[in-house]
């Protein structure tokens, strides 16, 4: 692969070390920054609080403390919040999904003739982060308007916001409108009504950008913090990121330690699972996570 | 309204017999494309267009949320002028963003001009680059706040080590801020490593290959070929950088909770104590609508952006 430096560059001798050496700094560099944080996170986790104190210099503790990591799970019921966690995690990411391809399929297949006013009006809200209209929206959850409904302290507060999402609609309209028209047209003249089409044409096909909506989704909704805390008051039924703030502020901080440590754990597996998707969708969405 | 012109359509020779068909096709697709529909437009409705609108109303109001609203007209906007407490969140907000310029613009660039040249392990740099974007921002913020300890944290312990310190770096008024904007360049910049990285391998090689040629150096070629090749992203990763900055919550709110003395107070900040320390919810959509004015200001400018480099 040749580049900024080309073929004839890296044959020279001095150039060779220069790069050598850019390179070996380059990934002592990452190493320290990247992994560093996390590995000393995991250290920390099974380090008594006194020795955390003294010495976090520490490569390795002197001797584990596993219990730790179970304390953390018992004491401060990071299990507990955990799957608080996982419950709005996962009812986000499947608000999202339904949300995004029913829309995208009206917006991209049946294309009804008021599509393209809908479709304009939810671009147009990519101006405007939900970050502004917080306010608005804490109203909204505590008296949902012509229902009436108080959605504070259910995970439905969490849930049904997270649905009005335009990149996630932008995204799957522009995968189904690459998909041709003729094999939706030949299965009208083969009788499939706009249901069939749907569940036996168009979502079978769109498993690649399905894969990318759900990583965005999952990894997103897990980071999610403010929102959670307005929307969720009750500690019982707080995720994850909301409690561990609180629990900061009175825990024995080696169990701390290991609380955030448990917390990153889903994340990072997911990550590393998946590593060459996200990678890519980050590189070719330029949705920086 | 109701005929659906498709584009491949549009001049094909229709014989009378189909077109009945697709008229009521088009019906059809115009009572299934309401029922598809549906889940976007209700929860749109509920969750981004009526927030839209009821915060501009709410800007106009004196309300609790639970009673009757009263209408004040710009009675909140001139309160919230009023209050000092905005000229700090404010200055504190576009200090934040500019430092994020200053440290968290340039490091990405390099980082990714260095990983550009790997021709081996180029999976692995990236996944090591990615892993800070993993975490959530609640335990990245925790985790630093630990590290940033002025006794026990491991910045001064390790500076100790090379006889520096102890910095207060969250305890005075004058770090706090370039603390919390290291971490959240820690926290982000991966991401937009992987971005410049992906544009810089898209650069033709022959244009490093006429350069050198001409007896460019590799300096020269990065500084004359490499950037502005890339300056289109470059753009629109400044832009999303200052509306993400504009925005930044988690931080201040965990780590430093605004102190010491007001230092680390963002506007997003200020507008959770109005409406759910005060009460007064009036003021805080009043100063949400404001920033929200300045976002989608920028938001304009950066679709213009993406128009003229993607195309």
């Amino acid at each position: 692969m040749t580049g900024l430096v080309t073929a004839s560059d890296r044959r020279r001798p001095r150039i060779r070390l220069a790069l050598g050496s850019v390179q070996a700094a380059l990934l002592l560099a990452v190493v320290v920054e990247g992994a560093g944080p996390i590995l000393w996170m995991a250290k920390g986790s099974v380090t008594g609080t006194q020795e955390l104190l003294h010495h976090p210099l520490a490569l390795l503790p002197t001797s584990p403390q596993w219990s730790n990591l179970a304390h953390a799970w018992t004491d401060l019921q990071i299990g507990h919040y955990l799957f608080n966690t996982v419950v709005l995690v996962g009812g986000s990411w499947l608000v999202q999904l339904i949300v995004a391809t029913t829309g995208g399929y009206a917006l991209s297949v049946l294309r009804p003739w008021f599509g393209r006013y809908v479709y304009g009006a939810i671009l147009a809200t990519l101006f405007i982060p939900a970050t502004v209209t917080l306010i608005a929206q804490y109203q909204t959850i505590l008296h949902l308007p012509v229902l009436g409904l108080n959605l504070v302290n259910t995970p439905a507060a969490v849930w049904l916001p997270a649905g009005a999402n335009a990149f996630n609609i932008l995204l799957v309209k522009r995968f189904f409108d690459a998909i041709p028209r003729d094999l939706y047209e030949a299965a009208q003249v083969d009788g499939a009504g706009p249901f069939a089409v749907f569940w036996r044409i168009v979502l079978p096909m769109s498993t690649p950008i399905l894969a990318v909506v759900s990583l965005l989704t999952v990894m997103g909704a897990w980071k999610e913090f403010l929102w959670p805390m307005l929307a969720i008051s009750d500690p019982a039924k707080q995720p994850l990121a909301v409690a561990l703030p609180r629990l900061a502020q009175s825990s024995d901080q080696a169990l701390l330690i290991a609380g955030l440590f448990i917390a990153s754990l889903p994340p990072l597996i997911v990550f590393l699972i998946f590593q060459r998707y996200i990678i890519r969708g980050v590189a070719f969405t330029g949705v920086k996570g | 309204m109701t005929t659906d012109v498709r584009p491949e359509r549009v001049g094909a020779p229709a014989p009378a017999a189909p077109r009945r068909r697709f008229r009521k096709v088009s019906q059809r697709n115009t009572v299934a494309g309401l029922v598809f529909l549906l889940p976007t437009l209700l929860i749109f409705l509920y969750f981004s267009w009526g927030p839209i609108v009821r915060s501009l109303v709410m800007s106009l109001q004196h309300t609790n949320l639970i009673g009757p609203a009263r209408w004040v007209g710009l009675t909140n906007f001139t309160d919230l002028f009023d209050d000092p407490m905005l000229f700090t969140a404010v200055r504190n907000s576009v200090w934040f963003a500019l430092l994020a310029l200053v440290i968290g613009f340039p490091v990405p660039l390099l980082l990714a001009v260095a990983m550009s040249t790997l021709r081996r392990l180029g999976g692995l740099f990236r996944v090591l680059v990615y892993l800070p974007v993993v975490l959530p921002p609640v335990v990245s913020v925790l985790l630093w706040k630990w590290f940033y300890d002025p006794d026990s944290g491991l910045f001064n312990q390790a500076l100790h080590v090379v006889g520096l310190g102890p910095y207060p770096w969250l305890q005075s008024g004058t770090w706090a801020m370039p603390s919390l904007v290291l971490e959240a360049t820690w926290a982000g910049a991966g991401g937009t490593v992987l971005i410049y990285l992906a544009a810089l391998t898209s650069v033709p090689a022959e244009l490093y290959e006429a350069a050198e040629l001409d007896g460019a150096s590799i300096r020269r070629r990065v500084w004359h070929i490499a950037l502005p090749q890339l300056r289109g992203i470059i753009l629109i990763m400044l832009l999303l950088q200052v509306i993400g900055t504009l925005q930044v919550f988690t931080e201040p709110y965990v780590m430093t909770d605004g102190g010491p003395n007001d230092s680390t107070v963002t506007v997003l900040l200020l507008i959770y104590r109005y409406a759910f320390i005060d009460g007064n919810f009036g003021m805080a959509t009043a100063l949400s609508v404001l920033l929200a004015v300045v976002l989608a200001g920028l938001s304009v400018v950066y679709l213009r952006a993406t128009r003229r480099w993607s195309s």
